[in-house]
């Protein structure tokens, strides 16, 4: 019998995903996949599958079980509270969840989405050749919609999972640069020098109204010198549209494939994960680069994500009073080589 | 309404990995033709690390791996395109939608009628007369937008959207035409419904119509409707294409 993934209790936001539905945009079809693509390239290359799929936690976060049979895990993404059972883990970690065992992740110290691959594959239609959800256009994952208490994810062709949690150790996770990096364009010219200059120095906030389609940002208003309609055209990932009220929308994972508002600036690849691990209430400030060194940051962290990740075993730690206490403080940041 | 053609295409920066060419700054057929024209020719081109491909109204948005092809690459590839086929673009087929303009199941063609002052059959003849050409697909699976509305269907778009619409509908806003394969709410009017799935899928391939491709509609009765949209339902393509050179 092929082991299932049983979905406890979900948050709103939890779903499947893979690196996203490609080839049908010009169709009008979303690529959808990960928010932040570098932490789930964590988990995949951690669970040994690099093309495959996982599952994205929100800040609602998840609990999970195993029927069946037991279900390696890796996880990654922000610093969540991961505890299997009790007993609490670092937030990047690799583990074996065996039926009777609960595991548990929420909103820890920072981040908005977390990712859980299996050693394995989840036993789902492909869709376009995507296991991406798009729930808006109801494609992908399971039955097109986002997961939710009650579903199964039925997991065939498993993999040997580390028979103890082992720490994942991918250097890009740290990264969270003082400022997100943007590339202007391509509508600048929609906006005056000052306004451009106001959008670089402002300190914007991250608006509850945010979700896995667009980050909205609230600050000064962004006036527009031509009006702010634009005939239609592409947009792409991090694109930064200024709609009429002036509010920008950063677009993300499942933006629609064309828009007709202008946009200032896309921030770049290298800065798309750090962005989407923002929280509502968060501070953001941009930065303009030139595409030279968009490419250099891409080039990178490319690198980084080539050398792969590293397993480490989780030292254990006596949790003391004091420890837990520090670890509340801290809201669930835990790295096994700190501790 | 003014109809900007550019002399040379302006290539923009949609950060580090798109590229947005573009032709001019309206919604015109000739500035269309240059986008479909460019888009065709990168399909054969198959440029190693140019990855998606999306026409819009007036400009090609060009999604690529930097990593792969640098910027000053790929535009120089791309002028030596436009150089040398950005007039040339001919649609490759020609796809005849059967549409049914009846009012029960055209539920905004009496609304629409009676803001551009005329019968709601006479807005169904012109919109059966008019040629029309997929200039892109935007906003949701398979919504595709067609160019060649006759001028005197031309009508602004609804103040607020209304409902989901039905799937297949026909819709006319804003001096166009659309066909939305799938439900959504719209500011559009819905004026007909096809029978035919632009979107299915279960097909292969799922998606009919490819953007450049001519479009005309065939009027239907309701019974017709019916009897297509059960052929349909099974798997069949109901709409005719036909392969031009």
């Amino acid at each position: 019998m092929s082991a299932l993934l049983l979905v406890l209790k979900a948050g709103p936001g939890a779903s499947v995903q893979d690196r996203g539905r490609r080839g049908f945009l010009r169709f009008g079809v979303t690529p959808a996949g990960p928010m932040d693509s570098g932490a789930f390239m964590a988990a995949l290359l951690a669970a040994g599958d690099p093309q495959g799929a996982g599952v994205e936690a929100s800040l609602g976060g998840l609990e999970l079980a195993a029927e069946g049979g037991e279900i390696g895990l890796a996880i990654a993404g922000g610093a969540f509270d991961v505890r299997l059972g009790e007993r609490a883990l670092p937030p990047a970690c690799a583990l074996k969840l065996v039926p009777g065992e609960r595991l548990t992740v929420r909103a820890g110290a920072f981040g908005s989405w977390l990712y859980l691959a299996p050693f394995g594959r989840f036993d789902l239609p492909l869709v376009l050749g995507s296991y991406a959800t798009h729930a808006r256009s109801g494609l992908g994952g399971l039955a097109g919609r986002m997961l939710r208490a009650g579903d199964a994810l039925k997991i065939i062709d498993p993999r040997p999972a580390p028979a103890e949690p082992m720490t994942i150790v991918a250097p890009w996770l740290a990264e969270r640069p003082a400022k997100l990096r943007v590339i202007l364009g391509p509508q600048q010219d929609y906006f005056s020098p000052q306004t451009i200059e106001t959008f670089l120095s402002a300190r914007w906030r991250l608006s509850e109204r945010s979700d896995r389609m667009a980050y909205r940002l609230e600050g000064p208003v962004l006036q527009h010198i031509k009006g702010h309609d634009i005939v239609s055209d592409g947009v792409a990932f991090g694109a930064i549209q200024a709609p009429g009220d002036g509010a920008p929308l950063v677009l993300m994972a499942d933006r629609q494939p064309t828009g007709g508002y202008p946009k200032i600036a896309n921030v770049i690849g290298a800065d798309l994960g750090a962005l989407a691990q923002l929280r509502p209430g968060d501070s953001l400030e941009f930065e303009s680069v030139s595409w030279e060194q968009a490419v250099a940051a891409r080039r990178a962290r490319e690198r980084l994500i080539e050398a792969g990740v590293t397993l480490e075993p989780v030292l254990r730690v006596e949790l003391s009073t004091e420890f837990l206490l520090s670890r509340n403080l801290v809201g669930g940041v835990f790295s096994a080589r700190e501790g | 309404m003014t109809q900007v053609l550019y002399e040379a295409p302006r290539y923009l920066d949609a950060g580090e990995a798109a590229l947005s060419v573009e032709f001019g700054d309206s919604v015109a057929p000739e500035i269309n033709a240059r986008v479909l024209a460019l888009d065709a020719a990168l399909c054969d081109a198959k440029l190693p690390g140019v990855e998606e491909l999306v026409p819009t109204y007036r400009s090609l948005m060009i999604h690529y791996e930097p990593l792969t092809i640098s910027r000053g690459e790929l535009i120089k590839t791309l002028e030596t395109l436009v150089f040398h086929g950005a007039a040339a673009f001919a649609p490759k087929a020609r796809w005849r939608i059967p549409c049914c303009y009846d009012p029960a199941l055209a539920e905004d063609i009496v609304e629409a009628a009676r803001i551009l002052e005329m019968s709601p059959e006479r807005l169904g003849a012109l919109h059966v007369s008019g040629c029309y050409r997929a200039y892109m697909y935007g906003f949701a699976p398979g919504w595709c937008y067609l160019g060649g509305l006759p001028p005197a269907l031309a009508l602004p778009r609804r103040a607020s959207p209304r409902g989901a619409t039905p799937p297949g509908t026909v819709l006319i806003g804003g001096g166009l035409s659309l066909i939305a394969a799938n439900p959504m709410p719209t500011g559009w009017y819905v004026i007909g419904r096809t029978p035919e799935r632009l979107f299915a899928l279960e097909r292969d391939p799922p998606l009919l119509v490819e953007p450049g491709d001519a479009i005309s509609f065939e009027p239907i009765d309701s019974e017709s409707f019916s009897a297509l949209e059960a052929r349909a339902l099974r798997g069949e393509v109901v709409a005719k294409r036909e392969v031009l050179q």
